[in-house]
């Protein structure tokens, strides 16, 4: 009987709620209370236990405002955008089954231009007020403005990781690294493109080697060869260089941290400046682990939030997305040994306590400081990313 | 009453993958999926396509060939000894073991910074691991080997239940009388009568091998993938009109599945042609050799999958542990605390809808049984192929329509729909595990119950079913092991949203974080493996006072 019940219970769950019209964002009393009693189900990529948890934790914050948050853990970001594509073909266009994305430069693009997206919302949260518009990336999404169609809520920058214990002195270029391959064979490897740090990769190399790096900010046009002729040389040299001969590639980034584990390799890619001290809290990195960024900077963007246009809850879903933006959750996000994820709040705009609070959070052993993360390289237009991912892929993805 | 339900068991399991088909046909054609231009040539002119095609045949034909091979050998050389009894007992429990669990332990043993290298690394005092090609290569010799390790446990149990419905001892005894060897005898004279009953059970093996994901991510090569990896990109890209690629090559997959199967079927008489001059010819074999090959590899194999689990229960509890260290830095119960929780409320979930698929298809399945007894409905082996049609299709060719199709129509993606397609995949096991029982059920009982009055009704419910208990709870912990262990169909029918212990640790394996792969994998294992305990415990209870029954 009990079994019969929870089932019941279960199937009750799935039934969808009935759809509720989209609040007017700007009303932030009205979106407060049409927002308790909401389910939220966020769409994020499930990938890294770090994150997770950090999630569950947002989950504990939402449940005191009413809002019951529930992570849709993602193998791909792209799975989301999929679901609320089919639904509005199929003309479900309120009380969908995504209610908040955390979403990617190019998924953003293509849903944005595609009128996939609520908003704008994002200037309306009450949080707002603090996050760091002047120095920031945070109204930029790859070059497209985001426009109040999705809500930062994490910077990222490209840092290189390596073990201390092998490497002495890590190759800070793109020159420098085909130079410490060579003296290195098989320890060098970067996630497999389309994998977005591995995407990744190629724009920063491709950055490191161009002279125009203006160009890139516009979108791929016909000189796409002549602009990228001088990153398949390099990577031409580089491949037989790299771990398994460019034979075999690591998935993903966590993937890569493994292979520097098992002694395997001995450099790897990072997007988020704290992720290799959140490893080694956690022993999946050896202590000799640090990080560094090439000389001449390394690209960065801010992590975002978006809502789909014919989600459940809205209402819920924006009081998530202004709760990822408080001083308390950003300082969480950022603390090492949970996210270590850089804050896209501005110091000044802080209260005392609060700053004080970001002031004394030890950034951890392998956590370069804001300085020493230096230049921050603005994102490609979202066109660069597909069409190298692509060449990469016909290039050296599918053939050895 | 009984009547409808073959009928309704047939639209259960034909109907899915005809909606399923159909969903995948239509946006390869440029239907259903907006801005999907030509997806069919894309899907060709994909660079990758020959290689992946062939890897994923090559691998595929390969593990079969190696696993049908292997179990042959096993029981041909083995069977009634006690090195037999050994390797049973060691290998059935690896049949509740998810694929991916199996597939990640094996990653971690066999790999150059693995256990098994790092035995001479600690002893010869490398600081680095070799820079070999082993997981991954682009034959995927390694997938194959994985999935050998990980379908002989299957195909060894399906025969050892074909052989009783062989009279396998009198005709080994004739073998031998003419003077064959324990190996040969074997082969010419119960090989046949098995491989006929084993046949279907072969022809799924070698679907799963060719198309399926979750060993291929791990083990198969990436420059390129298989096509089955290829295609759930293709399913997951940025960019949505490729939706509609990922169709068609699900397609293109599905071409090639029935293509191998023909080719296979072809084998089969080829073989039997050969099998049938060999017998004539009355040589034998190098009998030594063929019972020593099939007990090693069969051991290596069990071993090697025996390891990777205890690799991954020391990676739940590992702390920091870097190459080449044999085992890790300390132990810690972190993991367990970080994952254990919502484990449990996942692995509760897990079940329900284990329970819920296999009483569903428990009932069809004794009704289909009784019907069949009433009214004579019999299940010929056209049937038996309807029965294996899920299992037959490439999973990424039909569910992914199974899920846009019901969409268009404007049902989105349920509990209710994965609860179907659980349905549509534990059905074909239940069935095959008790339909045998069911008819071996000697029907004297029936005819003397009746004789004293008894109602048909009254047969089955006082008589039938309580005598078959022992086989009925095993069909339950089949179909209950089957529905645990369906990822692409909860994913794909449940939306992300319905979530299982099979989802989460895939999930988390994009991640590769060896600790909550370990406690999710175990976990994963034990909800398997519970109700296989259960169904052996439960009859001995229920007839500590029937001798009879006991060995029912």
């Amino acid at each position: 009987m009990r079994l019969a019940l929870s089932l019941l219970a279960a199937l009750a769950l799935s039934a969808p709620a009935t759809a509720q019209t989209a609040p007017d964002p700007t009303d932030w009393a009205a979106v407060s209370t049409a927002a308790r009693g909401q389910t939220v189900y966020w769409h994020a990529w499930g990938g890294s236990t770090a994150t997770n948890d950090f999630i569950a934790w947002i989950g504990e914050q939402a449940a005191e405002e009413g809002v019951d948050l529930r992570h849709v853990k993602l193998t791909d970001t792209a799975d989301a955008v999929g679901v609320v594509l089919n639904e509005l073909q199929s003309g479900i266009e309120s009380g969908g089954s995504v209610d908040l994305i955390w979403i990617n430069g190019a998924n953003f693009a293509s849903m944005k231009e595609a009128g996939l997206l609520f908003g704008p919302f994002a200037q309306h949260l009450p949080n707002w007020r603090y996050v760091d518009t002047e120095d920031k990336t945070v109204e930029t999404d790859f070059t497209v403005p985001t426009q109040g169609y999705e809500s930062p809520w994490a910077m990222a920058q490209l840092v290189f990781v390596y073990d201390s214990a092998d490497v002495e002195t890590p190759p800070a270029s793109a020159a420098k690294l085909l130079q410490w391959a060579h003296e290195n064979p098989g320890r060098f490897t970067f996630p497999q493109p389309p994998d977005f740090l591995g995407t990744t990769f190629l724009k920063q190399m491709l950055i490191e080697l161009t002279d125009d790096t203006a160009r890139l900010q516009d979108p791929v046009g016909d000189d796409y060869e002549e602009v990228t002729g001088i990153l398949w040389d390099y990577l031409d040299q580089l491949e037989p260089l790299l771990w398994r001969q460019g034979r075999a590639y690591p998935e993903t980034g966590p993937r890569q941290f493994q292979l520097i584990n098992d002694g395997e390799v001995d450099i790897a890619l990072s997007f988020s400046p704290g992720e290799a001290t959140t490893a080694i809290e956690n022993f999946e990195l050896p202590e000799s682990v640090r990080t560094y960024v090439l000389e001449g900077g390394t690209l960065g963007n801010a992590s975002f939030v978006a809502i789909p246009v014919n989600a459940n809850a809205h209402a819920g879903a924006m009081v998530v997305a202004d709760i990822l933006l408080s001083p308390a959750a950003q300082l969480r996000a950022q603390t090492p040994d949970i996210l270590g994820y850089g804050t896209v709040l501005d110091m000044e705009k802080l209260s005392e306590e609060d700053r004080a609070a970001f002031a004394e959070l030890d950034l951890g052993i392998a956590t370069l400081s804001p300085e020493e993360l230096g230049t921050v390289l603005p994102e490609p237009h979202p066109t660069w990313a597909t069409r190298l991912a692509a060449d990469w892929v016909a290039r050296y993805g599918v053939a050895d | 009453m009984l009547r409808p339900l073959p009928l309704l068991t047939t639209l259960v399991l034909a109907g899915p993958v005809l909606v399923g088909l159909i969903g995948a046909v239509l946006p390869a054609f440029g239907y259903l999926v907006p801005g999907a231009d030509m997806p069919f040539s894309r899907a060709l002119d994909w660079p990758g396509l020959t290689r992946a095609l062939g890897v994923s045949v090559f691998s595929g034909v390969l593990s079969t060939l190696g696993a049908l091979g292997l179990a042959t050998l096993i029981l041909a050389g083995w069977h009634g000894t006690r090195p037999f009894a050994w390797l049973e007992r060691a290998l059935s429990p690896l049949l509740a073991v998810p694929h991916a669990a199996a597939a990640l332990g094996l990653a971690f043993v066999v790999a150059p910074s693995g256990w098994l290298m790092r035995a001479p690394a600690t002893l010869l005092g490398w600081e680095r691991p070799p820079d070999l090609l082993i997981l991954g290569d682009p034959f995927g010799l390694s997938l194959a080997a994985g999935l050998v390790a990980k379908e002989l446990p299957f195909l060894l149990l399906m025969m050892l239940a074909a052989l009783g419905q062989v009279q396998a001892g009198s005709r080994l005894a004739v073998a031998r009388s003419l003077g064959q060897g324990r190996v040969a005898g074997w082969l010419k004279t119960i090989f046949p009568g098995v491989y006929a009953q084993v046949r279907l059970p072969v022809l799924v093996v070698l679907v799963f091998g060719v198309t399926n994901v979750d060993v291929a991510v791990i083990l198969g090569p990436t420059t390129p993938s298989t096509l089955s990896v290829q295609i759930t990109r293709w399913m997951t890209d940025p960019d949505l009109s490729t939706r509609a690629v990922a169709a068609a090559g699900g397609l293109i997959l599905f071409a090639a599945t029935l293509a191998v199967l023909a080719a296979w079927i072809a084998g089969e008489h080829v073989l039997a042609r050969l099998g049938r001059a060999w017998v004539w010819s009355g040589h034998g074999l190098p009998e030594r050799a063929a019972r020593g090959t099939g007990l090693g590899l069969a051991t290596v194999s069990a071993v090697m999958v025996l390891l990777g689990l205890a690799a991954l229960a020391v990676w739940s509890v590992a702390a920091r542990w870097t190459f080449p260290d044999l085992l890790p830095e300390g132990l810690t119960l972190r993991s367990w605390n970080r994952f254990g929780p919502e484990m449990l409320a996942t692995a509760g979930d897990t079940m329900l809808l284990a329970v819920a698929a296999t009483l569903v298809s428990l009932v069809l399945v004794i009704g289909c049984l009784e019907a069949e007894v009433r009214h004579g409905l019999t299940a010929g082996q056209r049937a038996l192929w309807l029965l294996y049609l899920p299992l037959l299709i490439p999973q990424v060719t039909f569910l992914p329509g199974l899920q846009l199709l019901p969409l268009s129509l404007g049902i989105g993606p349920s509990l209710w729909l994965v609860l179907l397609g659980h349905v549509v995949f534990v059905l074909p096991y239940v069935f095959l595990s008790l339909s045998g029982p069911f008819h071996a059920w000697d029907p004297r009982f029936a005819q003397v119950a009746t004789g004293l009055g008894a109602s048909r009704n009254r047969v089955l419910w006082r008589l039938r079913l309580p005598m078959l208990i022992g086989p009925i709870l095993t069909a339950v912990a089949v179909g209950m092991a089957v529905s645990v262990g369906q990822y692409l169909t909860t994913l794909l029918l449940g939306g992300g949203r319905v979530t299982t212990m099979v989802t989460e640790a895939v999930a988390l394996a994009s991640g590769g974080n060896r600790r909550a792969i370990g406690v999710w994998g175990l976990g994963q294992a034990l909800a398997a493996l519970l109700p296989f305990a259960l169904a052996l415990l439960l009859p001995a209870i229920l007839y500590r006072n029937r001798r009879g029954m006991r060995h029912g």
